[in-house]
């Protein structure tokens, strides 16, 4: 088959790989019709996550049918033939985290936790194609995707909605909704969102649908106008971080309170302006002493009204410096992050897309055949031709 | 672990215990052979202490060890567990009900499936049983030992202990205690053993990554995770792109 591989930083290739086969008795194999790159991949590409091997299978926003069954998969829940949608996060269903619906939590999942547990205590659910972290699963930007415990993971979908309407289930869709969730959203509330991609845009339009009062996003209007556009056009007011002062826009917004809550859906590769701590995260990055950018995060913290809540869903992986300690505890912010319990959301999103409230295919604007998923990658990681979310097709 | 004090060892005498004697002879077989191979200084470090290992093993003669006064050939013997044996002991929170848990573990037959050293375990009779382990560096690979079945309390826990004239030396403990609501079960595994090869022998294996501790603590995640998710989750034999070779060039 055909499939994208991580082959070394900065260097993705199409290239031929086995077909997979089922491993384990539930496992199921699904053949994929549409996959999508996500902003974590480029964390992934640029090197920023240092768990990869070179050929290691790339993507996490798979959707397809089902090919081929293990002999334990519940043949009442998954059969062969079945359209699917593949979450991110792979769970058990069975463990303390997937009973109280905290998937990406999983305790069973991950076939490596060592690596997790050395690094941060504990070890995340196996996720696919994303580094050795997260358990080296081979990922979903190919052909063919083996998909473990199949029965308690994929996701059944009807056959009257199109793929770009489904697709996103599988990651961004869920971890907006997630992100807006975690806010802990009231009816004045005004919420202010770092970063207008892709993530930032599902953010703002479930900010929108959960009722706040005002939502504010932010980005550069220079590099990416069509994203601000984008923004506006889902219900938010923009906020140019290359010509304003944020912090000054968002207390004069507020009449010197800042936003109840703040989400930071940018994460380890923020670009910050105006701002020497920018300068010196590059610094230390580049010099392996920081594995994060955390510009958003700290500027979001700085803007937090006091008693408000930081929602995080921007990927970060290891360590960052000069964070705000002192701020967050003097004013006292709660902090809500995560990777996101897709399972638990899809069923409500679905009801969502079904009745109209969303539609999620908004946010595509490029669909090229996998054979040309680097050049994907390049316009998406310099933001070129508009470039705002590529959805890959396997079988072009 | 089985150090013994000796001052009363003849020089000469065998003062290596049997297991690490075979641990010494085939390290410092694989030594010499590297030597052919090696260059300079490490030909030479490899020559020197691959012989000395050889030699080691074959006489069962340590000089260091008559040096520092230590003796492993008389190892521990079951009664010297208490004094020189080493403990283990890992905790699962397991979210089955405890009834599944002791069942299967009780079906001693079932433990080849989640400790990755085992190869199989036969039940004599009620009490007694025959457990077979991959033993890479033991001719013919494999070592053999009977166990048997000391304390049996249905649905709360279950203690063994290696025969007397076993070929390995260890006692364990496995016990289910119910955690607070519906959380599930604590599985609490208590190991305690006489090392292979004695303190020198814990050594290697942790320099080959296979320090009991951790390999007790995997162990006992795969019991979990046969538990709740029917399956131990892996990636091996998965599809991979193979780069050409271009990866790994650039990547080192």
């Amino acid at each position: 088959m055909k499939a994208v591989a991580w082959c070394a930083p900065h260097l993705v290739r199409v290239e031929e790989a086995p077909d997979p086969a089922i491993i384990n008795p539930r496992d199921a194999i699904v053949r994929v019709t549409s996959t999508c790159i996500c902003g974590s991949d480029l964390h992934l590409v640029d090197g920023f996550i240092p768990f990869m091997k070179p050929g290691d299978i790339l993507g996490h926003e798979p959707m397809g049918i089902v090919e081929e069954v293990g002999p334990a998969v519940d043949p009442d829940k998954i059969k062969v033939g079945d359209r699917v949608v593949v979450p991110f996060p792979i769970g058990c269903g069975e463990c303390f985290f997937c009973q109280r619906q905290m998937w990406s939590c999983c305790e069973n999942t991950n076939p490596k936790p060592s690596l997790g547990e050395t690094m941060h205590g504990h070890a995340t659910a196996g996720i696919f194609g994303y580094s050795h972290l997260t358990g080296g699963y081979a990922g979903g930007q190919a052909q063919y995707l083996r998909t473990p415990l199949a029965d308690v993971n994929l996701q059944k979908m009807p056959e009257d909605l199109t793929d770009d309407q489904l697709v996103f289930l599988s990651d961004i869709l869920p971890t907006g909704w997630m992100a807006a969730e975690q806010a802990d959203i009231q009816p004045d509330d005004t919420v202010a969102i770092w970063g207008c991609g892709p993530v930032g845009q599902f953010t703002l339009r479930s900010a929108v649908l959960m009722g706040a009062h005002r939502v504010i996003a932010i980005d550069d209007e220079s590099s990416v106008p069509e994203r601000m556009q984008m923004a506006r056009e889902g219900g938010a007011e923009t906020i140019d971080m290359n010509s304003e002062d944020v912090p000054y826009r968002l207390f004069e917004m507020t009449g010197g309170l800042g936003p109840d809550s703040c989400i930071d859906a940018v994460g380890m590769e923020s670009h910050g302006y105006h701002f020497l701590g920018s300068v010196y995260d590059r610094v230390k990055t580049s010099l392996m002493l920081e594995t994060e950018r955390p510009h958003a995060f700290r500027q979001a913290v700085k803007c937090c009204r006091k008693g408000g809540t930081l929602s995080v869903p921007g990927v970060y992986g290891g360590f960052a410096d000069k964070i705000p300690l002192g701020a967050i505890m003097n004013k006292g912010l709660t902090i809500k992050t995560g990777q996101t319990h897709v399972h638990k959301y899809v069923p409500k999103l679905l009801d969502e897309i079904r009745q109209g409230r969303i539609d999620p295919s908004f946010v595509i604007t490029h669909r090229l055949p996998l054979s040309e998923a680097p050049h994907g990658y390049e316009i998406f990681r310099k933001k070129q031709d508009g470039c705002i979310k590529v959805v890959l097709d396997p079988a072009a | 672990m089985s150090t013994v004090v000796s001052k009363l060892s003849d020089k000469g005498s065998i003062n290596v215990a049997r297991t690490e004697r075979l641990i010494s002879g085939a390290l410092g077989s694989a030594l010499l052979l590297t030597a052919l191979s090696g260059r300079g200084a490490k030909r030479l470090t490899a020559l020197g202490v691959g012989s000395a290992l050889v030699y080691r093993g074959f006489t069962g003669h340590c000089h260091a060890y008559e040096a520092l006064g230590i003796d492993t050939a008389c190892g521990a013997t079951a009664s010297d567990l208490d004094r020189v044996g080493v403990e283990v002991s890992e905790c699962f929170l397991v979210a089955k009900p405890v009834e599944d848990l002791y069942r299967f573990w009780r079906h001693l037959g079932n433990l080849p499936r989640f400790m990755s050293h085992l190869k199989e375990v036969e039940a004599l009779d009620e009490r007694r049983s025959r457990w077979t382990a991959a033993a890479p560096l033991v001719a013919g690979g494999l070592i053999q030992w009977d166990a048997e079945i000391v304390e049996d309390i249905e649905n709360q826990r279950l203690a063994w202990r290696t025969l007397p004239e076993s070929s390995v030396d260890h006692r364990g403990s496995v016990e289910f205690s119910p955690a607070p609501g519906e959380r599930g079960v604590y599985v609490r595994v208590e190991l305690t053993y006489a090392p292979p090869g004695g303190q020198a022998g814990r050594w290697i294996a942790k320099l080959f990554g296979e320090a009991p501790e951790q390999q007790v603590r995997s162990d006992l995640r795969k019991f979990k995770r046969l538990m709740e998710a029917r399956e131990i989750p892996t990636i091996e034999g998965q599809s991979h792109a193979s780069c050409y070779g271009l990866g790994q060039l650039l990547h080192s």
